[in-house]
């Protein structure tokens, strides 16, 4: 009912508005189009005014309201950078914004029709011309060289100490992979994956149908779902894969990253400023997560391919990781030398997490085989 | 000059009876309605056939952005209206996930290729070229009329995806494989996906007859004294429309093939390490995905300019006309034109600086993207100088030409940002490039076909478009279109993804919620108005203020020296000579000076 209510409405609106335009139309016939031409063009320039002052309020306005909703100080030392940019880009943009729509619609209303007004007949000038040339060109080779210099430290190689992690995303969710102690990653091919116990596809075992060795150095790998540790103060490297569809590793607080492409491995680093709870403090949200957010589309579960990490400090992550098991022994307990007898998975182990999305399991990867 | 000369000769045997104000009534010799209306192969029919095929497309595109809206702004209620309407797509009154994609997947496509390409130089190209460099018609006005019915068969064919059962295609409108590539990894990827390609396919090709038919004119067929100085701007920018996608469209189609190839007959192009949960590890490897990437983007980056230079040729002319005032600066017009359309070619890896591209490889597109930035500046200062002690007339379309400029100001600004590679790592794929080309080429492009309506209306159609509902057409939209976007920015900021169908589970975005509702309602708003314009046009058209003098903008180019209602042809009697360049107004003390007009002995300057 409500619905057929609101249709009238509308309707009656819109019949409202036609009529008035109608009748206008017929009242400047009357008045002779000449008058009524004034006078609209004299309301119009108005309007164009009103709209600029209005406009320019909004906009403080506006800002007013968001700006505690837009990101607070960067959670990674490299996304300082990104921040003293957009400042300077912001400066920069905004002083030509406010320039150009003020004379845009001062103009306007400045010079609409009248009487005794003579338009200027004022073809071109070669002087104004190039200084609307030179200097933006100036203003963005500034822009560049700033913007460049901070491009070849965010893709730059990460620093030696850095933290390694693999992150690989699936239809919808991320899996993440630790070296392990032997600090390497072990080979996978993606035809061995196993959604059940081998969701990266390490190659464990030999395979003569796919020419395949067993690559000792996956044994110690550990595999994890929805969350991520690493170390606060310590730059952390992601080798970043997909198993299926493009997906990309966004992390907003740290301002960066990174598509995930199946078959070509893609890398990203940062080094994080503040734990997971230093955040929540600051940020007087107890609920506070450094999220991952997939940010290309990767189908109809996009908007649900959540991860999460979790800044720590380096004594906290040494902790959780001696809790660890490797994924080997996660998914073959009958052959973990540390495991006698008793049920192979222990709560708070590597099998804890289970993944929300169809064909998910515990999770591993490595790059590609040849 | 062969054709117009056989055509000249067909007018004057034939079609010259009219007499010069009733053009289309009487004596219409062998015309009947197909040929007339349907199958026509005048450009004016055909400009204006594209117009309402466009204007379809862009209620239909609007509607789903009203329904999309609607789910982020109430992401958690039920709208049982929304089931009625919708079906399986929206059971118990809440839009689907798969819905949601595939409207806003739709949404773009439809947006920025039949509204903003096919619709905005489609028309205006077909409709302005001949008026304006003084042709009978195009050089094969034949292919002409394939361009406009390729045209129609695509946007048939994607109309027929929407209503398959597994759903239109639903990866964005960029149509990246692997998504776009496997069925399996999405039902939308399905049928629908088949459409939409054969439906591109047709759309491309229509492109190309339709550009090369446009370069040919205006190469071959200007009249006599309209050397290429003296075109309006108009048509400046409409051939370096046409340039742009006659060399960018066979990439996308190269693109288009190999995908086809991936989807139905095994090859590995974009394919390779793909293990779909549910199905298994493809047997696909050694194709990259990235491939794609370039060669969509090859087109996909041009497009953009092919959407907003005709924009940008209307604008021009219209505010010259309006201001009463020389266009500041033609040549250096005529020259920013150019560098933006082979800028084009060089930028397009700016959508991928976060794809894993090389990074140095990369820097070059940075340089290169912000480069465009100062032909850009050269235009919006010449638009201002223009303006500047000029004498304006506020006529509708005179209001979407400042609303054009003041939006592709906005919207070219935060281009800055997004160039540069190092904030793009932190702005790509959020709201903030959302906004940023929803302004500078969703709303400015709509704004320069307002524009080019609003003006061209009376040629078209012999009568006036009400000027009240125009006026309050433009502000609403004006304001609306600001409201909308300009929160978006911050959105993008807080680095909302876009492309989410619901942000309820998310830390870190919940918090815009109600922004989102803010702007859900504007949108419905500025769609409302839209509807307004729509009554607008169709009613004027039949009982709107007949059009009584040749010229009622009292501008200098050939269009307006024309019948009111110009037949076949154009022109009664000979095509006029052309003495002058398009911008004498306010020289020497005078008005105007059309360019028929032979140079007076005792004028000052000349072009």
């Amino acid at each position: 009912m409500s619905v057929y209510f609101i249709i009238a409405v509308i309707v009656l609106v819109f019949v409202v508005i036609f009529q008035i335009a109608k009748a206008s139309e017929y009242v400047s016939v009357l008045k002779g189009e000449e008058d009524s031409k004034k006078q609209t063009n004299k309301i119009n320039g108005f309007l164009m005014l009103a709209f600029l002052v209005l406009g320019l309020i909004g906009v403080y306005y506006c800002h007013q309201i968001l700006k505690g909703r837009i990101l607070g100080e960067s959670a990674s030392v490299e996304g300082e950078r990104v921040d003293s940019m957009f400042f300077i880009t912001t400066i920069v943009t905004g002083i030509v914004f406010f320039i150009t729509q003020v004379l845009l619609f001062w103009f306007s209303y400045k010079y609409q029709e009248k009487e005794n007004r003579k338009p200027l007949f004022f073809p071109h000038n070669n002087t104004m011309e190039v200084i609307w040339t030179v200097v933006p060109a100036i203003v963005l080779s500034v822009l560049v060289v700033i913007g460049l210099r901070n491009w070849f430290i965010f893709t730059g190689d990460a620093p030696k100490n850095a933290l390694v992690v693999e992150i690989t995303g699936k239809q919808f969710g991320w899996i993440f992979r630790y070296p392990g102690k032997d600090n390497e990653f072990g080979k996978k091919y993606f035809r061995n994956i196993d959604p059940s116990n081998n969701t990266l596809g390490l190659i464990w075992a030999d395979n003569k149908e796919m020419n395949q060795k067993a690559d000792p150095a996956t044994y110690d790998d550990i595999v994890q779902e929805q969350t991520m540790y690493v170390i606060k103060g310590k730059p952390v490297k992601l080798v970043i894969n997909s198993r299926d569809v493009i997906h990309d590793v966004g992390l907003v607080h740290f301002r960066m990253k990174m598509d995930a492409v199946p078959g070509i491995p893609t890398t990203l680093w940062f080094t994080p400023k503040f734990t997971t709870t230093e955040m929540k403090e600051k940020t007087g949200n107890p609920n506070f997560q450094y999220e991952i957010s997939c940010d290309q589309m990767c189908g109809n579960g996009h908007y649900s391919m959540k991860g999460v990490v979790e800044v720590v400090t380096q004594e906290e992550y040494d902790l959780w990781m001696a809790k660890q098991k490797p994924y080997y022994y996660a998914s073959f307990p009958e052959k973990d030398p540390s495991v006698k007898s008793v049920s192979a998975i222990d709560s708070t182990g590597s099998k804890a997490t289970v993944s929300t999305s169809p064909g998910g399991g515990g999770a591993v990867i490595k790059t590609k085989l040849k | 000059m062969n054709t117009e000369q056989i055509l000249a000769k067909e007018i004057v045997q034939g079609d010259v009876n009219y007499d010069h104000d009733q053009g289309h009534e009487a004596h219409q010799h062998h015309e009947t309605f197909i040929t007339k209306y349907i199958f026509s192969q005048d450009h004016k029919m055909i400009a204006k056939q594209f117009l309402l095929t466009g204007m379809i497309w862009a209620v239909i595109g609007g509607l789903m952005s009203i329904l999309f809206r609607i789910q982020l702004a109430y992401p958690d209620s039920n709208f049982p209206i929304l089931e009625t309407l919708l079906g399986k797509w929206a059971k118990g009154g809440h839009i689907s996930a798969e819905a949601y994609y595939a409207l806003v997947t739709t949404h773009g496509t439809v947006l920025v290729f039949f509204v903003l390409t096919a619709g905005l130089s489609g028309t205006f190209a077909n409709f302005l070229i001949p008026l304006q460099i003084g042709a009978r018609d195009m050089a094969s006005p034949f292919m002409n009329m394939l361009s406009y019915w390729f045209f129609f068969t695509a946007a048939l064919i994607m109309l027929c995806s929407i209503f398959v059962e597994t759903g239109p295609f639903s990866g964005g409108w960029t149509a990246y494989p692997p998504l776009s590539a496997l069925g399996s990894a999405s039902p939308g990827s399905k049928t629908g996906m088949d459409l939409w390609l054969v439906s591109m396919a047709l759309f491309v090709v229509s492109s190309l007859l339709g550009g090369l038919n446009y370069i040919a004119t205006i190469l071959n067929m200007r009249t006599k004294g309209m050397s290429m100085t003296r075109l309006p701007l108009t048509i400046w920018a409409l051939f370096f429309t046409a340039v742009l996608g006659v060399l960018s469209f066979p990439v996308l189609f190269s693109g288009f093939i190999l995908l086809i190839f991936d989807r139905n007959f095994g090859t590995s192009f974009y394919l390779s390490d793909i293990y779909v949960n549910g199905v298994g590890a493809l047997p696909n490897e050694g194709g990259s995905a990235i491939l794609y990437q370039h060669l969509f983007w090859f087109l996909g980056h041009p497009e953009v300019y092919i959407i907003i230079l005709p924009a940008m040729g209307i604008v021009s002319e219209v505010m010259s006309v309006n201001s009463r005032k020389p266009i500041f600066g033609y040549m250096a017009m005529v020259g920013s034109l150019f560098a933006i359309a082979v800028l084009a070619f060089l930028v397009w890896a700016h959508h991928m600086f976060v794809s894993g591209l090389n990074p140095f490889l990369g820097s070059f597109f940075v340089l290169l993207t912000l480069l465009i930035a100062v032909p850009s500046a050269i235009k919006v200062f010449n638009w201002l100088t223009t303006l500047w002690r000029g004498s304006i007339r506020f006529t509708p379309a005179m209001l979407y030409c400042i609303g054009f400029v003041s939006m592709f100001i906005s919207g070219g600004l935060t281009g800055v940002f997004l160039g540069n590679s190092a904030l793009d790592i932190h702005l790509h794929d959020t709201y903030f490039i959302v906004a940023h080309f929803h302004i500078v080429m969703g709303v400015a492009g709509m704004f320069g076909m307002f524009t080019g309506i609003y003006h061209w209306y009376p040629k078209m159609f012999g009568r006036y478009l009400n000027n009240t509902l125009g006026y309050i057409h433009f502000w609403v939209t004006f304001v609306g279109a600001y409201l909308i976007f300009w929160p978006m920015h911050y959105e993008g900021l807080a680095g909302m993804p876009r492309r989410y169908y619901d942000f309820t589970n998310w830390e870190s975005f919940k918090m815009f919620q109600g922004v989102n509702i803010f702007i859900s309602i504007v949108s419905m708003i500025v769609f409302g108005a839209q509807l307004l314009f729509l009554f607008n046009f169709f009613y004027s058209m039949y009982k709107g203020r007949k059009v009584t003098s040749q010229n009622p903008w009292e501008s200098t180019t050939l269009e307006w020296t024309t019948p009111v209602n110009p037949g076949h042809g154009n022109w009664v009697g000979e095509i006029p000579e052309v003495h002058r360049w398009a911008y004498d107004y306010g020289k020497d003390g005078k008005s105007f000076i059309q360019q028929t007009t032979p140079i007076g002995a005792d004028e000052t300057e000349q072009h």
